[in-house]
C-alpha cells in the first residue's frame, strides 16, 4: 500500500478551482518532484497534504489513515508528515538548538533532556551541531533552512513535504541543502518536493510530476519526462527552464 | 487676605498629584488585566466571543472618556446606587484602558508572520500550544513599546476625573487657583507635573522601541 494516496483530490479557492482531480500515489521511500509552471497548484497540493488546507472533493490517505479535517487527526496526520517552507519559518525567539527541541516536549511530551539529544543529533545530521545555541538571525538562510529541516525531521516523520525550500536561498546556498536533502533520500526518507532545481530532480528523484493547470499532466521517472516529454506543455516548460 | 508661597502651591499639588498617580496605576493595571481577558475573547476561536470584544472595543473608542466618565458617575446614581467619585474614575478608566490596549495587543499578535502559524502547525502543534510558545513570546516583544507608550494617555486621561470631582492634580489645580487667584503660576505648576509623569514614559517606549529593534530576541 503507498504511503500517501492522493485521490480525485479537487479544492477550490472562492470561484477558482486551482486543484482540479489529482491522483497520485507515493511508495514508502520514494522521493517524488512536482514541477510545473507558477500557479499550477504545487504549493496548494503540498499544503493539503499536510492539512494546511482543507480539500473540498476526493481524499488523502497517509499510512492508511483518512486525512479529516479535525484537531486530533490534523495532530496524527502532522506527526506523520513534516514540511518545509520557502521562507524557513524558523522561531526567531529560540535559538537552533530551541527550535529543534520545542515540538518534540509539547507535542511529543518528551523530557527536555532527551529532546535535546534528539535535537543535538539532528542538528549533527545536517551538520550544524556547533549552531546549537545560534539564533536564526545569527544564520545564513542555507544554515537557517538545514535547521528547519532537522526541526521536521526531529518528530520522526513518514515524509517529508518540502515547497520550494532553496528557492529563497543565494545561488551559493542551495547546494548545502541540497546536499542535506540528498542524504534524506539516501537514507529512504520519503520526500514529495516542489522544485525548480530540474538537475536535482533529475538526480535524485524517482519520479517527476509535472503539474498543469491544477492536474497531474505527466508523470514518469525523471529520465522519461525530462528526456522524452509527450505534451507540448512539458516540452514548453522545460524549454523555459535554463539548465536542466 | 492670606499669602501662599509658591512653596504653599506646590506642595498642595504634589500632593495631590499622588492621586494621579494612584489612579493611573489601578487604571493602567486593572486595564491590563481586563485587556488580557479580552484579548484571549478577541484572538479565541468562538465567534461570540469575539464579536462582543469588536462591540465593546468600539463603544469605548467611539465615545469621549468624558461621557463614559459622566455615565458611570450619574448613571448609576440614577439606579439609586451611591458611586463615590474615585470609584466612578477607576471604573470608566479601567473600562476605557483596556478597550485600547486590546485592540494593541490584537494588533501585535496579528503582526506574527502567517509562516509561524504554519510552521507550528505542521509540527503538530495545537492553537494553545501555538500562542503559548510561537505566537505569544513574539507578539508580547512587539507590544512592549506601544503599552508604555499608550500609559501616556492614561495618565493625561486621570485629569477628566477632576469634573466628577474626584480630587487629582488638576482638580487641585482649580481648588488652588480659586484660593490664590493666581491660575497662571497653578496650572504652569500642574502642566509641569504632568510633564514630569509623562516624559520619562514616552522616552522610555521610544528607547524600549530602538532596542527592541536592534536586538530581536533574547540572550
Ligand atoms: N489562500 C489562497 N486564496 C486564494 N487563492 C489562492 C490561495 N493560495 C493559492 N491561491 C491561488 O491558487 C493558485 C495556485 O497556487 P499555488 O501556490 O498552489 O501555485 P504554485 O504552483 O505553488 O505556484 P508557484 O510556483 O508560484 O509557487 C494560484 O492561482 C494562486 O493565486
Ligand atoms: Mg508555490
Amino acid at each position: 500500500m503507498s504511503l500517501i494516496a492522493i485521490t480525485e483530490v479537487k479544492k477550490r479557492f472562492g470561484d477558482v478551482e486551482v486543484l482540479k482531480g489529482i491522483n497520485l500515489d507515493v511508495e514508502r521511500g520514494e522521493v517524488v518532484a512536482i514541477i510545473g509552471k507558477s500557479g499550477s497548484g504545487k504549493s496548494t497540493l503540498l499544503r493539503c497534504v499536510n492539512g494546511l488546507e482543507m480539500i473540498d472533493d476526493g481524499s488523502i490517505m497517509v499510512a492508511g489513515a483518512q486525512l479529516i479535517n479535525d484537531d486530533l487527526h490534523l495532530k496524527a496526520l502532522r506527526l506523520k508528515v513534516g514540511m518545509i517552507f520557502q521562507q524557513f519559518n524558523l522561531f526567531p525567539h529560540l535559538s537552533a538548538g530551541r527550535n529543534v527541541m520545542l515540538s518534540q516536549m509539547v507535542v511529543k511530551k518528551t523530557p527536555a533532556r532527551e529532546a535535546e539529544a534528539m535535537a543535538r543529533r539532528m542538528l549533527e545530521r545536517v551538520g550544524l551541531g556547533h549552531k546549537f545555541d545560534a539564533y536564526p538571525d545569527q544564520l545564513s538562510g542555507g544554515q537557517q533552512q538545514r535547521v528547519a529541516i532537522a526541526r521536521a525531521l526531529s518528530m520522526q516523520p513518514m515524509a517529508l513535504l518540502c515547497d520550494e525550500i532553496t528557492s529563497a536561498l543565494d545561488p551559493e546556498l542551495v547546494n548545502e541543502v541540497l546536499a542535506v536533502v540528498k542524504e534524506l533520500a539516501a537514507d529512504g526518507m520519503t520526500l514529495m518536493m516542489v522544485t525548480h532545481e530540474m538537475r536535482f530532480a533529475r538526480e535524485v528523484c524517482d519520479r517527476v510530476v509535472f503539474m498543469h493547470q491544477g492536474r497531474v499532466h505527466e508523470i514518469g521517472p525523471p529520465e522519461e519526462v525530462f528526456g522524452n516529454p509527450r505534451t507540448p506543455e512539458l516540452r514548453q516548460f522545460l524549454g523555459a527552464q535554463l539548465v536542466v | 487676605m492670606m499669602t501662599f508661597t509658591l512653596w504653599d502651591i506646590l506642595r498642595n499639588l504634589l500632593l495631590a498629584a499622588r492621586w494621579t498617580v494612584v489612579l493611573s496605576l489601578v487604571s493602567f493595571v486593572g486595564g491590563g488585566l481586563l485587556g488580557m481577558a479580552l484579548l484571549y475573547l478577541r484572538i479565541g476561536k468562538a465567534r461570540a466571543g469575539r464579536i462582543f470584544v469588536q462591540g465593546y472595543v468600539e463603544l469605548f473608542q467611539g465615545t469621549p472618556l468624558l461621557m463614559q466618565l459622566f455615565l458611570a458617575f450619574f448613571g448609576l446614581g440614577l439606579f439609586g446606587i451611591d458611586v463615590p467619585a474615585w470609584l466612578a474614575a477607576g471604573l470608566a478608566l479601567i473600562l476605557w484602558t483596556a478597550a485600547f490596549l486590546v485592540e494593541i495587543w490584537r494588533g501585535c499578535v496579528e503582526s506574527v508572520a502567517c509562516g509561524q502559524w504554519e510552521a507550528s502547525a505542521s509540527l503538530g502543534m495545537g492553537y494553545v500550544q501555538q500562542m503559548r510558545y510561537v505566537i505569544l513570546p513574539q507578539a508580547v516583544r512587539v507590544a512592549v513599546p506601544p503599552t508604555v507608550g499608550f500609559s501616556v494617555q492614561v495618565v493625561k486621561g486621570t485629569a477628566l476625573t477632576s469634573i466628577i470631582g474626584f480630587v487629582e492634580l488638576s482638580k487641585a489645580g482649580t481648588v488652588v487657583t480659586n484660593a490664590t487667584f493666581e491660575p497662571f503660576t497653578v496650572y504652569g505648576l500642574v502642566a509641569l507635573i504632568y510633564f514630569a509623569l509623562c516624559w520619562p514614559l514616552s522616552k522610555s517606549s521610544q528607547i524600549l522601541e530602538r532596542k527592541l529593534n536592534v536586538a530581536h530576541r533574547d540572550h
